[in-house]
């Protein structure tokens, strides 16, 4: 493999202009707007997402017939305005994707870290939970999780946190083992280090490059786990509005073709995992050549 | 061979032994377990005679040997909402859910393993980054999505598909189409990376200097060998796809294990969920086996290293 300029710290401003050699423009804006759009949920959505008026449902897009400029994107089952309820979605998706990653990210870190530096019997230990972990289905054991704590946005980012984890402690802990191995780390031994420290102030500042894309990669798979759960009335309680709720509700409308009510949402959930996936997938290539082939 | 096997065959065990371990502990910890083993509004006679049984007053060791025995025996509780033995129910579902599987793989490969050797035999160009686009797509679409927007089109517009049920293979087309999307993706990305790895061997280059045609040298000689580990994953796939269709399942009301998970949630019906959370693990960490033994019986290399 080719090892490109982008490992040299960048200097000029030609370099940084190829530094961003194929940067994912369109995602990132479209990842940026969503979460402009979820914190400014209050200001923009025109109706309370979650009070609806049983008069006006099943009604379609503005642009339909029957459809009225003052719900742009139609309502649902309970006359509640379909626009207003995808910007808070927003917000769910975003905030609980996000936070759940970070809670997966650092217990899978940690332990990474933690089983790859000190090794023997706590590498064994931790190591072989990972592998027990990752085998249960993730979706199966997210939802057995909720099955027994009960759902709430809270409870879903610990549970999304707890099962995903393990894919973090298998790249890092990999990753630490070839590190331990280079100069600094040893010279921080003989300078006297604890180990703590050197976990801390050594090993961990250099996996956190790998930590980062796999939790821009993540991100994607928690967002789809977070909609599976909300859709099989597991994740996110209602009347909250989550995209895999919207979905699930949108099911109902179906079979007679109120198309809107799962078409938009679905997008919504396309668009955000795309997106993601697509600066995931640069960031493996720019930041982390050992990533590459992940 | 026989120190490696068996190297990994009590490595299975221990694995098993903790996917027990964790799904005991996480029942025992996060409260009172009579709150979910009992039915919902069971009488409180009914909850101390539920104690009795599982014997919460004694040491929780006790507790976890008596669970692993019942597992072993097979008793995995009874079902609150059917009111048969949680295994009963289980293998009556599990025909349906390897049809299912079995069709959703099938898609998959079609799709996947051509579309991958195209990519990898125009590698940087169209086909290679029609492809790249299209396994993105994949991997982002949630199967449920595609699934609803299916029955959408080819049910309630075009009306030329059943929109939920089983019982012919029109019911089974569209929920093996949405179950396999995703894996498709996954099965294109390794044939890709699989092929080019071929391509740039050796016997390869030596089939190339023979003058062999090309099409010859990727349709006998690459392909192959690089359907090796392609094969592997779908293997593995294969019951991944069986412990993951509860959202397709859910959506075109296919009788398989995930459907029975979904009514396992929706009744309160914990015994159920807490099976198939067990047997999905316990599937999972058996083929994994089964697979190591068959790559050490065909691979010298790997049982030496050993």
């Amino acid at each position: 493999m080719v090892m490109r300029s982008e490992a040299v710290p960048l200097t000029s401003r030609a370099d940084f202009v190829r530094g961003l050699e194929g940067f994912p423009l369109l995602p990132v804006a479209i990842l940026v707007g969503i979460g402009l759009v979820a914190m400014f949920a209050g200001v923009l959505a025109p109706h309370d997402p979650e009070v609806g008026s049983l008069a006006l449902r099943f009604r379609p897009p503005a642009w339909q017939a029957g459809g009225s400029i003052d719900h742009l994107l139609g309502t649902d089952h309970l006359g509640r305005d379909v626009l207003s309820r995808l910007i808070f979605g927003a917000r769910v998706s975003m905030v609980v994707g996000i936070t759940a990653v970070m809670v997966a990210g650092a217990i899978g870190t940690g332990l990474g870290i933690v089983s790859g530096y000190l090794g023997g019997w706590v590498d064994q230990v931790i190591m072989r939970i990972t592998d027990t972990w990752l085998a249960l289905p993730a979706l199966t054991f997210a939802i057995f999780l909720t099955a027994i704590v009960g759902p709430s946005e809270m409870n879903i980012v610990i549970i999304l946190g707890a099962v995903y984890w393990t894919r973090y402690a298998r790249v890092i802990r990999g990753e630490v083992l070839s590190l331990k191995q280079r100069e600094f780390v040893r010279l921080a031994i003989v300078a006297g280090c604890s180990k703590v420290t050197i976990m801390r102030r050594h090993i961990l500042p250099n996996v956190l490059n790998s930590a980062i894309v796999l939790g821009t990669l993540m991100l994607g798979v928690v967002i789809v786990t977070e909609a599976s759960l909300s859709f099989l009335g597991v994740g996110v309680p209602p009347p909250k509005p989550a995209w895999g709720l919207m979905l699930a509700d949108g099911k109902k409308g179906l079979m007679v073709g109120y198309w809107w009510l799962t078409v938009l949402p679905g997008s919504c959930i396309m668009l955000m995992v795309l997106s993601a996936n697509l600066l995931g997938d640069w960031l493996r290539v720019k930041l982390d050549p050992q990533l590459r082939q992940l | 061979m026989t120190r490696y096997i068996t190297r990994r065959i009590a490595y299975s065990f221990l694995s098993l032994f903790l996917l027990s371990l964790t799904i005991f502990l996480f029942v025992r910890v996060t409260g009172d377990p009579t709150t979910l083993l009992v039915e919902p509004g069971a009488s409180q006679a009914d909850v101390d005679a539920m104690r009795e049984r599982f014997g919460l007053d004694r040491p929780i060791w006790v507790q976890y040997a008596s669970f692993v025995q019942s597992l072993v025996q097979g008793d995995f509780g009874q079902s609150f909402y059917y009111r048969t033995p949680v295994l009963e129910l289980y293998l009556s579902r599990l025909p349906n859910s390897l049809l299912l599987a079995l069709a959703a793989m099938a898609f998959s490969l079609l799709i996947g393993v051509p579309s991958g050797i195209l990519a990898a035999v125009r590698v940087g160009r169209f086909w290679d980054r029609a492809g790249k686009v299209f396994s993105l797509l994949g991997l982002s679409l949630p199967s449920f999505w595609v699934g609803l927007v299916l029955i959408l089109f080819f049910s309630v517009y075009l009306e030329w598909l059943p929109s939920s049920g089983s019982g012919s293979v029109w019911h089974l087309l569209m929920p093996a189409f949405a179950l396999g999307w995703y894996f498709a993706a996954a099965h294109m990305r390794l044939t890709r990376s699989s092929m080019l790895e071929v391509l740039g061997s050796d016997y390869i280059k030596l089939a190339r200097l023979k003058g062999l045609p090309e099409s010859l040298v990727i349709a006998k000689h690459a392909f192959k060998n690089a359907l090796i580990p392609v094969l592997t994953l779908a293997g593995i796939n294969l019951v991944i796809m069986i412990n993951v269709a509860v959202v397709v399942e859910t959506v075109f009301a296919w009788p398989g294990i995930g459907r029975l998970l979904y009514e396992g949630i929706t009744f309160r019906d914990f015994p159920v969920v807490q099976a198939v959370v067990l047997l999905g693990g316990g599937m999972i960490v058996i083929v994994n086996l089964l697979i190591d033994i068959l790559y050490a019986v065909i691979d010298p290399r790997i049982r030496l290293e050993a």
